[in-house]
């Protein structure tokens, strides 16, 4: 099979799988934070266990991020070799009567969301590490004071107005990728059930509630503390 | 009607182009799109300069041979159509159109708007044939059962004529609905079989070789394809690949 990942096909193929792998984790995601609007207590426990599981911290997560950066980096790939294959521009091209935005910007909207996800590593995943790992404080329990600490932290870091717009304009744009993305995976696998119209409403549904999900979770948490 | 047009003029193949501008008029409405180039082009010669070298064969939409991107798209604005099949009456008088050769790497212009296919012929030759007995005991084809089904996508994607719209259209000069085509219209019926595992290894490894792009789903290959061919065969590809690559690797 290695020479079949070295072509062009595999390359979509491998391409597909990660994105494939990214949706579903953003459901869980979502899951997680979600119970952020309702429970305290359940958003606490719930982040204690991903935090805490061994199988969540040592096998998910390092998956995760191979997922994360394989994806940019093949999106970077792709992209140049892409724009290789043209060598002279048209003076005149209308690119909006043959395909949407969404499809000719993906590098664009893609590059938001890994700028996001930079600052949202600083935000959360830096300071959890250091917390666990160097100062292996695993308790998950507020300094000096009762209770979890996840659902505190959280809160206060949608205090600032810049961060709660960074995080709206970057979920904005994970629903314009997700808009073509989405249905795109299926045909990259070779999928025609991506072609059809339930399987396109299916992902328009996905591509604008996933995002709006963690717009309202950063919102509610702004407005509420 | 009375135009102007933009036209990209290259002497030859190491040779720098630039866009050049041109005046027609009384041109009817009537015409296609080759005849009003005709009659720049006689204009041209009349007034002793040299004519805009373009492509055309059949002119009646079977050849594949005439190209064009027409104000910013492969065959111009219509839909379904080659430019021998577009007629003036989709512009209007005093319009500016802009002609350019189709943009790819793998197509490097020979000179002005005529630009170099033969990449498509080489991945043909790699893999786009069945092997038939031809010593005169050859089988009836009409003796093989085929689904009415499998026959109509096999003749769908056999009506490819090979123009190069979908690469000219892509954002990445990709060449997968063309392949897919090709690759599809065997892969659909019996007689494809024989040569199922090595046609779309090889065709896609020549597809690559020749520096076409990958595809990003878009569907603008689809929209501006003349014979409409659907990304379902580029999804048929796709597939077929894996399962060649499961079979032999
Ligand atoms: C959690 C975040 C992300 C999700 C859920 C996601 C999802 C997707 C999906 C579903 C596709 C379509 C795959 C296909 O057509 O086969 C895709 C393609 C793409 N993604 Fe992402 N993506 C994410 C982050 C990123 C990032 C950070 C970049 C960075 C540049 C990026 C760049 C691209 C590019 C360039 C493509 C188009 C490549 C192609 O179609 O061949 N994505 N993404
Ligand atoms: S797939 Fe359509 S656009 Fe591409 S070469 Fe064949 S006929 Fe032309
Ligand atoms: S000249 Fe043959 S298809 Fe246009």
């Amino acid at each position: 099979m290695s020479g079949f990942f070295n072509s062009s096909i595999g390359r979509k193929y491998a391409m597909a799988l990660s994105a494939f792998f990214l949706i579903i984790f953003l459901v869980i995601h979502l899951a997680v934070n979600i119970t952020s609007l309702f429970s305290e207590d359940l958003f606490n426990q719930l982040s204690h266990f991903m935090g805490t599981n061994p199988l969540i911290q040592f096998a998910m997560q390092p998956v995760l991020i191979f997922g994360v950066v394989f994806h940019f980096i093949m999106g970077f790939v792709l992209e140049l070799k892409n724009k290789g294959s043209r060598n002279v521009k048209y003076a005149k091209n209308n690119g909006s009567a043959n395909s949407t935005w969404m499809s000719r910007n993906m590098i664009y909207s893609g590059l938001v969301i890994l700028a996001f996800i930079v600052l949202h590593f600083i935000d959360f995943w830096i300071p959890e590490l250091n917390t666990k790992y160097v100062q292996g404080d695993m308790s998950g329990m507020l300094a000096g004071e009762e209770g979890f600490r996840y659902f505190e932290e959280l809160q206060h870091k949608f205090v600032e107005p810049w961060r709660v717009g960074a995080y709206i304009v970057a979920f904005i744009l994970l629903a314009l990728h997700l808009l073509h993305g989405f249905t795109s995976a299926f045909q990259s696998v070779g999928a025609t059930m991506g072609r059809k119209k339930t399987m396109k409403n299916i992902g328009k549904a996905y591509s604008i509630l996933i995002p709006l999900g963690f717009i309202v979770i950063a919102l509610f948490h702004h407005f509420n503390h | 009607m009375n135009l102007t047009l933009k036209i990209w003029r290259q002497k030859g193949p190491q040779e720098k182009g630039k866009m050049v501008d041109y005046k027609v008029s009384d041109i009817s409405e009537h015409m296609s799109f080759l005849e009003m180039m005709d009659v720049l082009n006689e204009q041209l010669v009349n007034s002793g300069e040299e004519p805009v070298a373009f492509d055309h064969d059949c002119r009646e939409g079977i050849c594949g041979m005439c190209s064009l991107h027409i104000n910013g798209e492969a065959h111009g604005p219509d839909r379904g159509i080659t430019t021998c099949q577009l007629h003036m009456r989709m512009f209007k008088d005093g319009e500016t159109i802009t002609i350019e050769p189709w943009r790819a790497k793998a197509f490097p212009v020979i000179k002005d708007l005529v630009v170099d296919r033969t990449a498509f012929e080489r991945i043909q030759q790699a893999g786009g044939y069945i092997s038939v007995n031809t010593s005169g005991n050859t089988q009836d084809a009409n003796a093989i059962p085929i689904s009415k089904h499998a026959a109509d996508e096999a003749m769908d994607a056999a009506a490819c004529i090979g123009c190069g719209a979908c690469v000219a259209s892509c954002k990445n000069s990709s060449a997968m609905l063309f392949v897919g085509a090709k690759v599809s219209q065997f892969a659909l019926l019996p007689q494809g079989q024989v040569e199922a595992v090595d046609r779309v290894k090889n065709m896609v490894a020549q597809m690559d070789l020749e520096g076409f792009g990958n595809c990003t789903n878009t569907g603008a290959c689809e929209v501006e394809c003349p014979k409409e061919i659907s990304l379902e065969n580029i999804a048929r590809m796709n597939r077929e690949l894996v399962k060649a690559s499961l079979i032999k690797f």
